[in-house]
């Protein structure tokens, strides 16, 4: 089996290329190691091909291009087939030369010969195939033009003999060269002391830097000289064998428009705003159906097994597990279509354009917005959608602190707690409803949490050289239907093995830990009054209260209990605990959870028993739980607090590990109760917001 | 003068490129070499980053790294 690796520039094709020589044989995978994706796919004659991930050189910043060096330079003589956008022909060949210097047997792929055609440039491929000494064909990967000579071409290619001159450095790297080649040689005097991820051993590295350093006594800047080398050779290549007219740019004009400091900005607002909506919005209806899907199996399950502890753990913690992973399915798929259609179009570059000003501000890189915009409907897909960020610095940070954007999940728990504890109708500058500006404030100090944390990160933790901005603005192109449908298969398939597994481990988890022990005194007397019954209404308020009860003497109960210690100076007492713990599974579950503590049952956050049993709830002194000032401590609490295990998941595989969803999980939970903490301490303190509730 | 000062819509030749060597390596990496053409096409809404066209594409960067990017005028 011959390993065929697909390489090239980001933007040049690379994904259409491999879609449309692979089809339905692509396999995906990842890397040992690293969170990068690795994409495969064996041909009928004997050919493996690999989609290498994009990049522009082979000196590593990213994991991806770490990957793409590995692959490469490392191990192992594989065939490469080297794509080059046919519009950016000198850039392109800068790559192509690295990948010829190390002599593996090659092919070019000129692509986008439509559009080059249509800016009136000629190239002659077969001229310039001879003076690089690999073929070079043209095709449009978009429609498949080319690529059966492509695949002919690859099966053909022999060792490549093309030999950079290096001029000032020359000499150097024929030294160097003896011992692992000239493409090892470039590479390591150009990597070494900044961003090397190759294992080399001290001696390799100490001859390299060694030679690094006497080039630079002799005043031989040897980055500009290695680099300016390559180029120098594109340039005149190109000069030989390309005609080009002169024509300005393709999408010169719509750019105008697109990224204009008013039009552009109002483009941009809406572009975000169809985000926002399609995670809102769009997805609410095939949430409703995941939703209802799941109840009828649970209903099901009941149905058709006997009750007992094993219809249970069926119902409430694996099928209700699978839910908790299936729901997030509609908003990864709105988001990574839309992602996918920004990104493969072209505007997601200029998204980072228009906005990077901002972002950069707190240390954020410009792509950093769409993800941290998402977070405000799930941090699920928006922590996926950091991918596009490629420097893993930039990603980690935007990925750590995007959790603090206040999520869909936990309106419900803001309603439930404004509606409880801001009743009547108090005004604030005699318009607004009190509620509402709580409301407000919530979100406002969600995003200036998000922020600050990411400004903070950057600082401590993840800190490191400013990350520069170097980001290439495509031309627009029209995505292909069947690569956005293909990107977005991959990342709910990705999320469902990935993530989902450890959703729904946890999720039964917390389940077990809400539903066992089992007190039988609590049943055989619940069993009792239901014998004396004699309504269904009374029936149905036993069975609350058994519920209550039993919840009261779970391990999740009694944690509630064991932690009121530690939540009451937050202004919580053991039954908001257990709450809080429930919560773990997803904050909405924390109204749900609330019901059955105080023995409702079945009740949303509109509930109007479920307001008024938290507004009589007292504590043992007699004091109401429920204060204004309280229901503020624990909404910040919510707003702050990583309430999510699904979270947990998915940074942990976006990550590849556990160290920094831990680091997530502490910092947050940390600043969640200390906020808490400040705001009833110095309420109460002060006599703001601790008198009762007044009845609505 | 350097390209952070290069007014929108003007082109000029690039003598030497300076900075953090990560930066650095990537701008030249990227084609923006000594004697290189290159031109402002546009600033960012907010003021920044730069829109550069140079070898035939279009590249973004900050001006805080335009600074390092020394111009001779006109067409070298």
């Amino acid at each position: 089996m011959t390993q065929v690796l697909i390489a090239g520039n980001p933007n040049a094709g690379k994904t259409t290329l491999f879609n449309r020589l692979a089809g339905t044989k692509a396999r995906t995978g990842n890397y040992p190691g690293v969170t990068v994706e690795r994409r495969r796919a064996a041909l009928e004659d004997g050919v493996e091909l690999v989609d290498i991930p994009g990049t522009y050189s082979l000196t590593a910043r990213s994991p991806e291009e770490a990957v793409a060096v590995e692959a490469l330079l490392g191990e192992g003589d594989p065939k490469a087939l080297v794509v080059v956008d046919a519009t950016t022909l000198e850039r392109g060949l800068y790559l192509v030369m690295q990948v010829l210097e190390a002599g593996l047997p090659a092919v070019v792929a000129l692509n986008m010969m439509d559009e080059a055609r249509e800016r009136g440039i000629a190239i002659d491929h077969a001229a310039l195939g001879e003076a690089l000494g690999v073929e070079v064909v043209p095709i449009v990967a978009s429609t498949g033009e080319g690529t059966g000579e492509l695949l002919a071409a690859v099966k053909r290619a022999e060792s490549a003999e093309w030999t950079t001159d290096f001029g000032d450095a020359e000499e150097t790297v024929t030294r160097l060269a003896k011992e692992r080649g000239r493409a090892w040689a470039a590479w390591a005097l150009l990597s070494f002391g900044d961003d090397d991820t190759l294992d080399v051993d001290e001696d390799g590295r100490a001859a390299v830097e060694a030679a690094r350093r006497s080039l630079e006594d002799a005043g031989i800047d040897v980055d500009v000289t290695i680099i300016g080398a390559r180029y120098a050779a594109a340039d005149a290549l190109c000069a030989k064998h390309v005609k080009a007219a002169k024509t300005s740019s393709r999408g010169e004009t719509l750019d105008r428009y697109l990224t204009h400091p008013v039009w552009g900005l109002a483009v941009f607002s809406l572009v975000m705003f169809v985000i926002f909506q399609s995670l809102f919005a769009w997805s609410d209806p095939f949430i409703g159906l995941v939703e209802d899907g799941i109840v009828w199996l649970q209903d099901s399950v009941r149905a058709l097994m006997p009750a007992g502890v094993f219809t249970d753990l069926l119902a409430e913690g694996v099928v209700g597990g699978v839910g908790n992973v299936v729901v997030f399915v509609p908003q990864i798929a709105f988001l990574f279509l839309l992602v996918a259609f920004l990104e493969d179009s072209g505007y997601l570059a200029r998204v980072a354009f228009v906005i990077d000003r901002l972002m950069s501000s707190v240390g954020l890189h410009g792509k950093a917005f769409v993800p941290l915009l998402s977070g405000f409907a799930c941090a699920i897909p928006s922590v996926m959608s950091t991918r596009t960020i490629a420097n893993r610095k930039d990603r980690l940070v935007t990925m750590l602190a995007l959790p603090l954007m206040s999520c869909s999940a936990r309106l419900p728990v803001y309603v439930l707690v404004t509606a409880t504890v801001f009743v009547g109708s108090a005004k604030v500058f005699g318009f607004l409803s009190l509620g509402a500006v709580v409301l407000f404030s919530m979100y406002a100090l969600s995003v200036v949490a998000t922020l600050a944390a990411a400004a903070v990160m950057r600082r401590t933790v993840l800190k490191g050289p400013k990350p520069a901005l170097v980001l290439e603005l495509p031309p627009y192109r029209r995505p292909l239907l069947s690569n956005l449908l293909s990107t977005v298969w991959r990342r709910v398939r990705e999320f469902l093995v990935g993530a989902g597994t450890v959703i729904l481990a946890l999720t039964i988890v917390l389940w077990a830990l809400l539903s066992f022990p089992k007190s039988d005194a609590i049943a055989t007397e619940a069993e009792a009054a239901r014998a004396a019954a004699t309504s269904d209404a009374e029936i149905a308020a036993i069975d609350n209260t058994e519920a209550a009860d039993q919840l009261a003497y779970s391990m999740g109960g009694r944690l509630g209990h064991a932690i009121e210690p530690v939540i009451e100076p937050l202004g919580m007492d053991w039954r908001i605990g257990v709450g809080v713990i429930g919560a773990f599974a997803a904050r909405e579950v924390f109204v749900s959870t609330l019901a059955m503590v105080f023995g409702i049952g079945d009740a949303d956050e509109e509930s109007e028993p479920l307001r008024e049993s938290l507004q009589n709830a007292t504590r043992a002194d007699g004091t109401p739980v429920m204060t204004p000032l309280s229901g503020v401590a624990l909404m910040v609490f919510f707003v702050l607090a990583c309430q999510c295990i699904s979270t947990v998941a998915v940074v942990k595989r976006e990550s590849g590990g556990y160290r920094w969803p831990l680091f997530m999980v502490t910092y947050m939970t940390v600043l969640a109760y200390v906020a808490a903490l400040l705001v009833f301490q110095v309420g109460t303190f002060l006599g703001i917001g601790t008198g009762g509730i007044a009845p609505g | 003068m350097t390209l952070q000062e290069l007014p929108v819509g003007e082109e000029a030749v690039v003598s030497d490129v300076e900075g953090q060597r990560g930066v650095r390596r990537r701008l030249l990496e990227m084609g923006l070499l000594p004697g290189t053409t290159v031109r402002v096409v546009r600033r960012a809404p907010l003021g920044d980053p730069l829109e550069l066209q140079l070898r035939g594409y279009s590249l973004s960067i900050r001006g805080e790294d335009a600074k390092g990017v020394s111009l001779t005028k006109g067409a070298g």
